[in-house]
C-alpha cells in the first residue's frame, strides 16, 4: 500500500484493474443480454440496474476515500453533496415529466399540492439537460469551496471538522424536508418519465445508464489515481501523517485540503447525478446524518487509503445490505453498527488489507494510516 | 361497577342518590304550562321558588323557561346540579338548550369556591363566556376572598371582561381602563372591536371616547406582552441550555480526559430514559397506586447505574482499544449507537411515555403572561446540581486530582503511580451515568423513544466544539449560548432555520476562535 500510495501502481494492480473494467463493461451487460431469461447465467434487468446504483455509490466512496483515506480529513457530510447532485438532476428529470404528471399540469405534482402557481426562479436552469448536468457538478463544488474555505482556513480539523460536517448533514436534511424550499419536502422528487427523450422505464435506457455509470466510475478512479500519484498527492499523504511538519516545510496544508474536499464534493455530485435516473427517486432521507456516515463505513470496510478498497467496500456493503434486508429487515441496523465497531477496532485496513495480508504475507499497515495523524506525532 | 364505586367520594354518591330519590318521589312531573299563573306563591321561600323554577324549566313556552332559568341562576347553587342533569337527560332539545347555560353557570359558580386553585381559575375564565351580569358579583365576591394572586387576577379580569358587554357606556369605559391596567391579553380582541366600531362612519361621541381608551389599553397591554414574551423566551432558552449542558458535560469530560468522542452518548441517555420507564412499569405492577409518584426518585439511581453499567461495558469492550485515535472512537461509538437504538426499537417499540409525578405537573404563574412549567424549572435546577457535583468531584476530591492529572499528562501520571486505566474506566462510567441522569430528566419533557438521543446529540456536540475541549466553563457558556440563541431565533425563523443559523454561527465563531471559547494552551494545544 505505501508503494501504491507513492504513485506507480504495481503491475498486479494494473492487471486487476483491467479485469474488473472488462467484467463491469462487457461481462455483466453481456450476461444481461445474451443468455435466455431462465438460464442460471442470466442477469436480470433489476440486478443490473441495482449494480449500477452500487457503482454510483462507489464514485461517492472514491471521493470520501480521497479526502479521508489520503488526506486524513473525515467528512461526515458527503451525503449533502451527493444530495445536491441528485437533486439537480432530479429537478431536470422532474421538469421533463411535463404534462404526463398525475395532475396533467406543467408544474411538478408536489407544487400542485402545495399550491405553487408558478415555477420558482431557481428551477429555470434545470429545464435543459445541460443545466441539470452542470448544476449537479457545480452546486456541490461551489458549496464545498465556500464551506471548505471557511472550515480549513481557520484550521478546523480532525474531530472538529467531522462534527461540523455532521451538523451540516443534519441541517441540510432539515432544510430539504421543508416544503417551502420547493424541492418536494419529505417526498422528494420522483415519478420521472424520460431523460433526453429516452424512456427511463425502458430496459435499454437503464442498460445505457449502467454503462455510463461504469465509464464515469473508471474516469473518477483514473482522476483520483492521478491526483494521488501526483506531487500534490504526496503532500496530501504527508498532511494526513503529520500536518505540523508539512506546515513547517513551507506548505499551506489548508489549500491542499480544500482542493481534495472540493474534488470529493464534485465526485459526490456526479454520483448523485448518476444515482437519480437509475433509482428513480431522491428524498431527503438520502442526505441526512446516517446516509453520510454509511459512506464512511463503505470506505472503512473496503480499506481506506486505497482507491480500489473504496469501490470494493461500496459495492460489498450495499450488496450485503440488499441481500440481508430481504431476509432480516430488522437486523440491518445491528449489522451496520456491528460493522462500524468490528472494522474500526479489528480491521483498520478493511477488506483489501485482509486480502493483501493473505497474498503478501507481510503486514501492509503503514504507521501513517491512523486517520488523525496521532501515531505519527 | 362496585370496584368503581369505592373510588368515588361518598358525598358525591349521597348527592346523586338524593337527586334520584327526589325525582322518583316527586309527583309525576307536572307540566308548568298547565298550572295557573297564580299558583306560584309570591310569598314563598327561595326553596319553593326554586322548586317552582325546576318545574317551569321544562315548560314548552320559551318565556316561562327563561324566567325559570333566571330564577335558578339567581338563587340556585351546586346542590341543584344533579337534579338539573337528570332533567336535561330526559328533556327535548329546546329545554336542553335552556338548561345548559344554567348548569354551566351553577357549576362554575360552585367551582369558584373549590379548594383546587386551578379549578377556581378555570371556573372564573369560563364565566366570561356566559356573559351573565350575575357572574360579576360572584366573581367579585370570590376575588375578595381569593388567596392566590393569579386566581384573583383571573377573577378580576373575567369580571371586567363581562362588563365590557354592559349596556351602560360609562361601565364599559371603566372596564376598558381596568383591563388595560390588568394587562389582560384576553381582552385584546374585544378592545380591537371597540376601536374598529369607532372607525366606522356615524360613530357616536361615546363610541369614540371608548375607542380612545381601548387604544390606550391595547398599547399598554402590548408593551407588557413584549416584556412577558421576552422573559418566557429567556426562560425557554435557559431550559434548553440546561438539557444541553447536562448532556455535554459527560461528553466534554470524556473528550477532554480520554480523547474519546462518544457518539453513543445520546443512546446512553436513552438508556437512562428507558430505565426510568421500566422503573415506572415496575411500580405500576408491584407498588400500590398511592405510592406511585415515588417511582421518579427511585428511578434516578436506577437510570444512573444502568447508563453507567452500559458505559463501563462499552469502555471495556470497544473504547479501550481505540485510545488516542479520535476519529476511530467516533466511528466505533456511532456503530454502538446504531445497535443500541435498534435494540430499543425492537424491544420497547416506538413510543412509550413516562407519567410525570404530581409534583412536577403544572407550573407557576410568576407574573401576567409569564408561566413557568415545573418540569422545566426542575431541569434547570438539576443542571445546576450536576455542575456543582462535577465541580466538587473534579476539583475537590482525590479522584478529581487523578482525573485531572491523567488529562494533563497520561505518561507522567502513570509514572507517579496513578492507575490510569482504572481512572479511565471509572470516568467513562461516571460520564455515562451523567447521560443516564440527563435521560431521566428528559422523560419529564418528552416521550421516551429510541430517537431520544439523536434529537440532542448534534447540538450537544456543537456545544463541546464551541466550548473548547475539556473545559467546564467553556461547556457551560457554550450551552447557554447555543441553547439561548436557538430559542431566540426560533420564533423569528422557525425551528429548522434556527438550527441552520446556529450551524453557520458556530462555523463563523470558529473562524474567530478555532479552538473554542476556552482553548487549551501550551503543549497540549495541537494534540
Amino acid at each position: 500500500m505505501p508503494e501504491h500510495a507513492h504513485g506507480r501502481p504495481d503491475s498486479r494492480e494494473t492487471v486487476s484493474l483491467y479485469v474488473v473494467g472488462l467484467f463491469l463493461l462487457v461481462v455483466l451487460p453481456g450476461l444481461n443480454l445474451l443468455p435466455a431469461e431462465d438460464s442460471w447465467l442470466h442477469l436480470s434487468d433489476f440486478r443490473l440496474n441495482q449494480f449500477g446504483k452500487f457503482l454510483a455509490f462507489a464514485i461517492l466512496a472514491l471521493g470520501l476515500d480521497l479526502i479521508w483515506g489520503y488526506c486524513g480529513v473525515l467528512s461526515m457530510g458527503q451525503g449533502v453533496f451527493f444530495g445536491f447532485g441528485a437533486y439537480c438532476m432530479g429537478m431536470y428529470l422532474t421538469l421533463q415529466i411535463g404534462t404526463e404528471s398525475v395532475y396533467g399540469s406543467e408544474l411538478p405534482d408536489f407544487m400542485v399540492w402545495t399550491q405553487v402557481k408558478e415555477l420558482p426562479l431557481f428551477w429555470y436552469p434545470f429545464k435543459s439537460f445541460f443545466g441539470g448536468f452542470l448544476g449537479a457538478i457545480l452546486v456541490p463544488v461551489l458549496f464545498a469551496t465556500l464551506f471548505g474555505f471557511l472550515a480549513f482556513r481557520s484550521r478546523i480539523k480532525g474531530v472538529y471538522f467531522a462534527i461540523i460536517t455532521q451538523a451540516l448533514a443534519f441541517a441540510a436534511w432539515l432544510v430539504f424536508n421543508r416544503n417551502e424550499t420547493r424541492l418536494g419536502g419529505t417526498n422528494g422528487l420522483t415519478d420521472f418519465k424520460q431523460l433526453l427523450g429516452y424512456r427511463l422505464s425502458d430496459p435499454s435506457t437503464q442498460r445505457a445508464l449502467y454503462l455510463i455509470t461504469v465509464l464515469a466510475l473508471i474516469a473518477a478512479y483514473l482522476l483520483c489515481r492521478w491526483i494521488v500519484a501526483s506531487r500534490a498527492g504526496k503532500v496530501l499523504i504527508a498532511i494526513r501523517d503529520s500536518e505540523s511538519r508539512v506546515t513547517f516545510s513551507g506548505y499551506t496544508p489548508w489549500m491542499f485540503k480544500l482542493f481534495v474536499f472540493v474534488v470529493a464534493a464534485g465526485l459526490a455530485g456526479l454520483a448523485g447525478m448518476l444515482y437519480v435516473p437509475q433509482v428513480g427517486i431522491i428524498t431527503p432521507a438520502q442526505i441526512g446524518v446516517l446516509p453520510s456516515l454509511e459512506v464512511v463505513i463503505w470506505v472503512a470496510v473496503g480499506g481506506r487509503g486505497t482507491l480500489i478498497g473504496a469501490i470494493l467496500g461500496a459495492v460489498a456493503v450495499n450488496y450485503g445490505r440488499s441481500v440481508l434486508t430481504n431476509y432480516f429487515p430488522e437486523a440491518w441496523p445491528f449489522i451496520l453498527g456491528g460493522l462500524f465497531v468490528v472494522v474500526v477496532t479489528m480491521f483498520p485496513d478493511g477488506l483489501l488489507g485482509m486480502i493483501r495480508k493473505v497474498t503478501d504475507r507481510k503486514p501492509p499497515s503503514a504507521p501513517g494510516l491512523q486517520a488523525d495523524g496521532r501515531t505519527a506525532a | 361497577m362496585l370496584t368503581g364505586l369505592d373510588r368515588v367520594p361518598s358525598t358525591v354518591i349521597a348527592v346523586v342518590l338524593g337527586a334520584v330519590l327526589s325525582i322518583g318521589l316527586s309527583a309525576p312531573p307536572v307540566r308548568a304550562a298547565e298550572q295557573p299563573e297564580s299558583s306560584a306563591p309570591t310569598t314563598a321561600s327561595a326553596v319553593s321558588a326554586l322548586d317552582q323554577a325546576l318545574r317551569d324549566i321544562t315548560s314548552e313556552e320559551a318565556a316561562i323557561r327563561s324566567a325559570a332559568a333566571a330564577v335558578l341562576i339567581e338563587q340556585g347553587d351546586a346542590r341543584l346540579l344533579p337534579t338539573l342533569d337528570a332533567i336535561r337527560a330526559e328533556a327535548d332539545r329546546a329545554v336542553r338548550q335552556t338548561i345548559k347555560p344554567v348548569i354551566d353557570l351553577l357549576k362554575n359558580h360552585a367551582n369558584l369556591t373549590s379548594d383546587q386553585s386551578d379549578t377556581r381559575r378555570s371556573a372564573a375564565a369560563d364565566l366570561v363566556g356566559t356573559g351573565r351580569p350575575e357572574a360579576i358579583t360572584w366573581l367579585e365576591e370570590a376575588a375578595a376572598k381569593e388567596p392566590v394572586w393569579w386566581v384573583k387576577y383571573t377573577m378580576d379580569e373575567s369580571a371586567q371582561l363581562i362588563r365590557l358587554r354592559a349596556d351602560d357606556p360609562a361601565v364599559r369605559l371603566v372596564a376598558v381602563k381596568k383591563l388595560g391596567e390588568l394587562r389582560s391579553q384576553n381582552s385584546v380582541s374585544a378592545l380591537k372591536e371597540f376601536v374598529e366600531a369607532a372607525a366606522q362612519s356615524g360613530a357616536t361621541e361615546e363610541q369614540r371616547a371608548l375607542a380612545d381608551a381601548a387604544q390606550a389599553a391595547i398599547s399598554q397591554i402590548d408593551a407588557w406582552g413584549w416584556w412577558a414574551s421576552s422573559l418566557e423566551t429567556l426562560f425557554r432558552g435557559i431550559s434548553l441550555s440546561s438539557i444541553l449542558l447536562i448532556m455535554s458535560l459527560g461528553l466534554a469530560i470524556v473528550f477532554g480526559l480520554m480523547g474519546v468522542i462518544n457518539m453513543a452518548h445520546g443512546e446512553l441517555m436513552m438508556v437512562g430514559a428507558y430505565a426510568t420507564f421500566v422503573t415506572q412499569q415496575a411500580f405500576v405492577a408491584w407498588v400500590s397506586p398511592e405510592h406511585f409518584d415515588w417511582y421518579f426518585p427511585v428511578a434516578l439511581p436506577v437510570a444512573f447505574l444502568a447508563a453507567a453499567l452500559f458505559g463501563w461495558v462499552l469502555e471495556a469492550t470497544v473504547i479501550r482499544f481505540l485510545y488516542g485515535r479520535l476519529l476511530e472512537t467516533l466511528l466505533a461509538t456511532w456503530g454502538v449507537s446504531l445497535i443500541l437504538m435498534q435494540a430499543a426499537r425492537v424491544y420497547f417499540g416506538d413510543l412509550t411515555a413516562v407519567i410525570a409525578p404530581q409534583a412536577l405537573r403544572g407550573g407557576v404563574q410568576v407574573m401576567v403572561g409569564v408561566y413557568l412549567p415545573f418540569n422545566r424549572i426542575f431541569i434547570i435546577l438539576l443542571s445546576i446540581v450536576c455542575v456543582l457535583g462535577i465541580y466538587f468531584l473534579l476539583f475537590r476530591s482525590n479522584l478529581g486530582v487523578r482525573v485531572r492529572a491523567v488529562t494533563q499528562n497520561r505518561n507522567m501520571s502513570a509514572c507517579l503511580g496513578i492507575p490510569t486505566r482504572k481512572v479511565d474506566s471509572y470516568t467513562f462510567a461516571f460520564a455515562s451515568g451523567l447521560a443516564g441522569i440527563a435521560g431521566w430528566a428528559l422523560t419529564m419533557v418528552g416521550n421516551v423513544d429510541p430517537g431520544l438521543g439523536q434529537n440532542y446529540i448534534v447540538d450537544a456536540f456543537m456545544v463541546v466544539v464551541t466550548g473548547g475541549v475539556g473545559k467546564l466553563a467553556g461547556t457551560i457558556w457554550a450551552s447557554l449560548g447555543i441553547g439561548g440563541l436557538n430559542k431566540l431565533i426560533e420564533p423569528v425563523s422557525g425551528a429548522v432555520y434556527g438550527k441552520v443559523f446556529i450551524l453557520v454561527g458556530v462555523i463563523l465563531f470558529l473562524q474567530w476562535r478555532p479552538q473554542g471559547l476556552f482553548a487549551a494552551k501550551g503543549r497540549n494545544a495541537d494534540a
